[in-house]
């Protein structure tokens, strides 16, 4: 294509913008409005996704043996725990890691605790790690099963209850999504009709003098192009804005929880892009959609 | 003389059954003048849609300009179009452009060069006369005046075949006869010319080959045929 016509489309397509300004005002709205619930929905996914990730990864099942149990009974507990379905790894915990562990997350306070040393009731354990976090359950089961185990945690509906909520919340943000997308994909082809409608004449004469099909159409896949990217604008601001703030007032309370959020410079590129490509997208689609009927003449 | 318009055998069905051609033969050479008369639902409509490729043949061969057109790919139709001009009765002008804007959209919609765009649609507004209302917009004009804008529009790609459907349809005699002498010019100047018309008294008087369709076929073929109807 030439420049110069080119140059003639872009203009073409902002005077038509300009000319049916409340239109395009109530198209860019509604990308607008769309991509603000949609950003915001995928900030808390990509996060819970995130953090469930960690979580995943981190689910284990502790199998504590029996004060009972002789030096062999332990090795051969040892044996067995490695044999049950699913399990990957299988790491022996004495009594003494276990006691400094617990004393290094008390911190300060240790020296209240320091008589426990001398008597250190914590029992032996074995620390299972699973192929997949979902076998915990399972695995659990099996080792409750095997002689000279005192005690099986894994965590115990938690897990479930989080693994739960986890899907469910990725589920309904999915389809919230796709839901918002296609109103804006509507909302913009249908507004885009209307200016073709008003248009439709000339698309005639185009036609009939000989315009290509692309010719016909530069103009509005430019309109849409723009009224996408130009919605997606405030969004993208907004998402920064909200998850500026939410960054830096929640990530310190929650990483004593041992949660960690994706850091901000991160989400903050990655969803401005992604928004500004979905508003480019969504409008393009749209306007493309509605003037296909109009090129059969 | 070289056919300019050759239809083989040519036949439309409507997807709704309406057979409106039945077979039609026909030979058009350079530089001639037709009209096609008939009356409404004899197949004039669908004979004019045929040549500028708006309907498709369902069966036969139509060549423009030695171009089978019934083959033609959607593709190529663009291409073909811009050698082919059309009058319609409706005139077909954009109300919010000038004359001089209305004649130059259909250079540029092409993407002719400004300089050659600003030429050509100076030379036809000459051709229709109507070069002193450049910058009028069209409901400033009268019909007579908005034809001969849309015939200037047709003929600015110097296209070798005009059609023209019921061009003086919605016209007074008087200003009918304009037109009829813009189309004179026109083909003075070698342009082939088909034009479909119900104005019994514009075919009485002057002249040319007369095609006369009823039930999709074609019935009579005179050079220097009368209109033959009864009003």
């Amino acid at each position: 294509m030439k420049l110069r016509t080119l140059k003639h489309h872009v203009s073409e397509s902002f005077k038509s913008l300009g000319r049916n300004g409340w239109m395009t005002f109530a198209s860019v709205s509604a990308v607008t409005v769309s991509l603000v619930l949609v950003g915001l929905f995928m900030m808390v996914m990509f996060n819970l996704n995130k953090i469930a990730g960690d979580l995943e990864s981190n689910v284990q099942v502790n199998v504590y043996v029996a004060q009972s149990a002789t030096q062999a009974d332990q090795a051969h507990l040892g044996q067995q725990l490695k044999q049950i379905k699913n399990v990957q790894s299988v790491e022996f915990k004495s009594k003494k890691q276990g006691l400094n562990e617990l004393l290094k997350s008390l911190g300060n306070d240790k020296t209240t605790f320091s008589d426990l040393q001398k008597e250190n009731p914590l029992p032996n354990s074995f620390i299972l790690k699973t192929r997949q976090p979902l076998d915990t359950i399972k695995v659990a089961a099996a080792a409750k099963q095997l002689p000279n185990v005192s005690d099986v945690r894994y965590g115990k509906g938690t897990v479930e209850k989080m693994f739960k909520v986890i899907s469910i919340a990725r589920n309904v943000g999915i389809v919230l999504i796709i839901g918002l997308l296609f109103t804006s994909i509507f909302l913009i082809a249908n507004t885009i009709k209307l200016t073709i409608v008003a248009r439709r004449k000339e698309i005639e004469i185009m036609k009939l003098v000989g315009a290509t099909n692309a010719y016909v159409r530069w103009p509005y896949f430019i309109e849409g192009l723009a009224m996408g990217v130009i919605g997606a604008i405030i969004p993208i601001l907004v998402v920064m804005i909200v998850y500026h703030y939410a960054y830096y007032t929640m990530s310190v309370s929650l990483s004593a929880m041992l949660i960690q959020l994706i850091p901000y410079q991160t989400m903050a590129v990655n969803l401005s892009m992604m928004l500004l490509l979905l508003g480019a997208a969504i409008g393009v689609w749209g306007s493309l959609s509605s003037i296909r009927k109009f090129l059969k003449i | 003389m070289e056919d300019m318009i050759l239809m083989q055998n040519v036949w439309k069905a409507y997807p709704n059954g309406v057979m409106a051609l039945n077979g039609v033969d026909l030979s058009v050479k350079q530089g001639e003048f037709v009209y096609v008369v008939g009356q409404s639902g004899a197949g004039k409509s669908t004979f004019i849609k045929m040549i500028f490729r708006e309907l498709k043949p369902t069966k036969g061969k139509i060549f423009i300009n030695h171009k089978n057109i019934a083959t033609l790919k959607d593709r190529q139709v663009p291409y073909f179009r811009r050698k082919i001009g059309v009058v319609f009765q409706d005139f077909r002008l954009l109300p919010k452009m000038t004359v001089y804007e209305n004649v130059a959209f259909a250079l540029e919609v092409i993407e002719e060069h400004p300089r050659l765009i600003k030429k050509r649609v100076m030379e036809v507004l000459d051709l229709v006369g109507l070069k002193h209302k450049m910058r009028s917009f069209p409901d400033q004009l009268s019909g007579g005046e908005q034809q001969r804008v849309s015939i200037a529009r047709s003929i600015c790609n110097r296209p070798p075949v005009l059609i023209a459907d019921e061009p003086t349809g919605n016209l007074d005699p008087e200003t009918s006869w304009q037109i009829m002498d813009v189309f004179t010019r026109i083909n003075d100047q070698g342009t082939t010319i088909v034009m479909a018309t119900h104005n019994r008294e514009i075919v009485n008087k002057l002249k040319h080959r007369v095609i006369a369709l009823e039930g999709g076929m074609i019935v009579r073929d005179e050079e220097e045929g009368d209109y033959g109807y009864e009003a």
